[in-house]
């Protein structure tokens, strides 16, 4: 009972919203009673993830969905174990990964993801080879450098403050202090410096310079020099600021790294939620379910009615509606058959097809759509990032005074050690520290924010990039609409006609008869429905012929055949008109006023039908749109706004919107787009919802003025320290004072972006 | 200042032994789940934390 209660608490507290689960527990039950039999297929298609020790223990990993708190894990690790055989089952919710392992035979895999989904959860198998083995072993090394570099640091700032005040320090006691400092600060640097100097001498080879070369080089030089004035008995050195140079970057380093980490692990998820089985036909007839990701070109494929296909591929047997939204933007299905050609994430309506797939090279509107991207990749060229557009004018301007302070102090004092001294202090004292932490701080505090709210942020470049927009680009199909269609006039249909439009639809996945289904709400099914792909529905109720379908088809002769339409006709009596619209997410016409508010140009470009178009323009207050583009239209388009001037957002879910996400200034994609399209954008919504685009651009707008703000602070510190380096009036002390003091000037101020 | 000659030997050890610490919870994954972690004790019995098999 304890655990009950706590568990409630923990409820409330850690998921976000309750709603969501409840909303995720809905979907999660109606998928199941669609899939019914998919669900052996679903669990021979687990086997090939299932990894035999030699112990001869089997051992799965499962990305879960939909656990969102401590008390769905500890369910999740208490109802599974509690199974037979179970060895161990543990789950990461960081990762939302689940291992399980246990004794005997693979095929047990299947009963343990129906427990799981009979709990509430999604769960499907994970790709150990799909893990970034080597993000996760340079983040476990950042760690240590991080430290090695904080325990060195802590070391030797503590003598080194007995060494400012030296008020009782003999001079033998403080040579003394220098060696130990020295024995400590030169292995700590040589060992968490790696990074640094790496990626300065990788620049430098190609004649280039970034953050990382002045870094290197102020370190270099600090510890140089320091051993220098400790041989020669002489009573400053810098080893105390080399060591926390590096320790301060080393936290920039690590908070840069685990962004991307954790948004990269983020857009896996996805990519394995959504990884689908094929049912692969064998020579000889027989069929098995496999992962998708095993299908090799030439295999034959069956389709079932209602299933996604899996991979590419050309139909070699059967007609039937396909649903290609996806690819084309289309909301109404394709009639299809031999020779089509077909693409992954379609989904077939009506009628089992089989496939043979085809390699990605081996077919032209996929090559076509490829070729493309990498055209828009190249026209958007390498986008600078502001810490490194700041270090191409900071790295001459800092050399060139270290260089002018060297010449003058010799020209002076005709002293080439104190000339030396005071052109090293200047480097040390420029040294980008500020800099270094002034942008991931901003970055990382503006992603978490973001993250929180569903919105993931690929990198920090595309934070970037998405302040500075101002046209925004929607597609129309699967993003500001879900896809999908509602029957829009219902008042002029008598009750009896939907419910019998419902008898023949319930069954079949077709738009429109989702639609139909959905306005009239569950009920009975009729018997022995016939199917006409592209055409309608059939069937006899007490005895009369009742079809369902395009004007032609049910025979009302003196109707022209309209594509959001459908006819109803019971026995020989006059024909009922069923008209559809598509159905824009909840939130498509807030957010786009809410863009438009802000000043932002609002554009629609889609490949669907004219008439299709127009509506959703209408209805969500669009007034710049175009319809029946081709991908390369919507690059054209993209093109011409930016020759304009205008910086825009593409935000697009289908294959044929990934052009455009590739080239577009700054690119978004809802979580369930395309794989391509989802690989080509910067930023993924998660969670049905357009309004964390608002969210998004105003975030990044606030971390830009941040980041600004950062780095005119860097520049006024600068302003009072330079003088001073180059004056010669820069010791240790005041050197160690003011890199710590700018750094938690500029980290501090990265952290107000919380406050909001 | 003769309290130098142990203090400082004294200091260094204490921040290698912290340092030890800190890489060997690097390498037994501690830092792997720390979402999971922060909440697994308020719900399962006392078990060694990271399984002997995962090091």
């Amino acid at each position: 009972m304890a655990e009950t209660v706590a568990g409630t608490i923990i409820d409330g507290e850690f998921c976000p919203s309750g709603q969501t689960t409840a909303q995720d527990l809905a979907r999660m039950q109606s998928e199941k009673a669609q899939n019914l039999f998919e669900k052996e297929k679903q669990a021979e298609a687990l086997i090939p993830y299932v990894q035999t020790k030699a112990s001869g223990e089997q051992s799965l990993d499962l990305m879960i969905s939909g656990a969102h708190c401590a008390g769905c894990m500890a369910k999740i690790e208490r109802e599974t174990s509690a199974l037979p055989d179970i060895l161990l089952a543990r789950m990461n919710l960081s990762t939302m990964r689940l291992n399980v392992q246990w004794r005997g035979a693979p095929n047990k895999a299947g009963t343990i993801v129906a427990r799981l989904e009979e709990l509430g959860y999604g769960a499907k198998p994970f790709n150990m080879e799909l893990e970034p083995v080597a993000q996760k072993n340079q983040a476990t090394s950042l760690l240590k450098a991080m430290a090695v570099a904080g325990a060195a640091t802590a070391l030797i700032m503590t003598m080194s403050v007995g060494i400012w005040d030296g008020s009782e320090m003999s001079s033998t006691t403080r040579q003394t202090m220098h060696w130990v400092s020295a024995a400590i600060a030169i292995p700590a640097v040589a060992y968490s410096g790696q990074t640094f100097f790496r990626s300065a001498w990788g620049a430098l080879k190609n004649k280039m310079t970034n953050m990382d070369v002045p870094i290197s080089l102020a370190v270099i030089l600090a510890v140089s020099l320091s051993i220098y004035e400790t041989i020669h008995g002489n009573a400053h050195t810098y080893f105390d600021a080399a060591v926390m140079l590096l320790f301060l970057l080393l936290i920039g380093r690590f908070l840069d790294m685990r962004l991307r980490q954790k948004t990269g692990e983020s857009a896996q998820r996805l990519a394995a939620m959504q990884a689908s089985t094929a049912t692969l036909i064998k020579p000889d007839g027989s069929v098995m379910s496999v992962p998708a990701s095993m299908i090799k070109p030439d295999d034959h494929l069956l389709i079932a009615a209602g299933e996604r296909v899996p991979v590419d591929g050309e139909i070699v047997k059967g007609r039937s509606d396909i649903d290609t939204s996806i690819a084309t933007g289309e909301t109404l299905p394709l009639a299809s058959t031999i020779g089509d050609k077909l693409y992954s994430g379609m989904i077939n309506l009506s009628a089992p097809l089989t496939i043979k797939a085809l390699a990605v090279s081996g077919d032209s509107f996929l090559s076509e759509i490829s070729k493309l991207v990498e055209a828009g990749e190249q026209k958007k060229g390498k986008f600078v990032r502001i810490a490194d557009k700041a270090a191409r004018l900071y790295v001459p301007i800092v050399h060139t005074l270290a260089i002018l302070t060297f010449v003058g102090w010799i020209l002076y004092s005709g002293d080439l050690r104190t000339a030396s001294i005071n052109a090293i202090a200047v480097l040390i004292i420029t040294c980008p520290c500020a800099l270094g932490l002034a942008v991931p701080a901003v970055q990382i505090v503006a992603s978490g924010r973001l993250f929180k709210k569903g919105v993931l942020i690929k990198s920090g470049d595309a934070l970037e990039r998405l302040a500075k927009v101002d046209t925004v680009v929607f597609d129309k199909t699967g993003t500001l609409t879900l896809g999908s269609l509602q029957l829009s006039n219902a008042d002029d249909i008598s009750k009896t006609a939907l419910e019998t439009a419902a008898l023949l639809s319930r069954a079949s996945r077709h738009p429109v008869a989702r639609a139909i289904a959905a306005a009239a709400g569950s009920g009975a099914v009729a018997d022995n429905i016939k199917e006409v792909a592209g055409q309608g529905v059939e069937t006899k109720i007490d005895g009369k012929l009742v079809k369902f379908g395009s004007a032609s088809y049910v025979g009302a002769t003196d109707q022209t055949d309209a594509q959001t339409e459908s006819w109803l006709r019971i026995g020989r009596a006059k024909p009922v008109r069923f008209k559809f619209k598509d159905t824009p997410r909840m939130d498509a016409k807030d957010t786009i006023s809410g863009l438009v508010d802000r000043g932002y140009a609002v554009e629609l470009l889609t490949g669907d039908k004219k008439s299709m178009a127009t509506e959703t323009a209408a209805l969500l207050g669009i007034d710049t749109w175009q319809a029946e583009v081709s991908p390369s239209d919507k690059l054209a388009r993209l093109d011409e706004l930016k020759d304009q001037g205008h910086l825009t957002l593409m935000i697009g879910d289908g294959i044929n919107d990934a052009p455009a996400l590739a080239s577009a200034y700054a690119s978004a994609s809802p979580a369930g787009a395309a794989d391509v399209s989802r690989a080509a954008a910067d930023i993924i919504l998660q969670g049905d919802k357009l309004s964390g685009l608002i969210t998004a651009v105003g975030t990044a707008k606030d971390a830009q003025k941040r980041v600004v703000e950062n780095l005119s602070l860097a520049v006024v510190y600068n302003m009072f320290a330079v003088p001073l380096a180059v004056f010669g009036f820069v010791n240790p002390m005041i050197a160690a004072l003011a890199m710590s003091g700018s750094s938690m000037l500029v980290t501090l101020n990265a952290l107000r972006l919380k406050l909001h | 200042m003769t309290s130098l000659i142990y203090l400082v030997p004294l200091a260094i050890g204490i921040c290698i032994v912290g340092l030890v610490a800190f890489f060997w919870t690097v390498k037994s994954g501690q830092y792997e789940d720390p979402k999971g972690d922060a909440s697994r004790m308020l719900y399962t019995e006392d078990k060694p934390i990271v399984d002997e098999d995962d090091l």
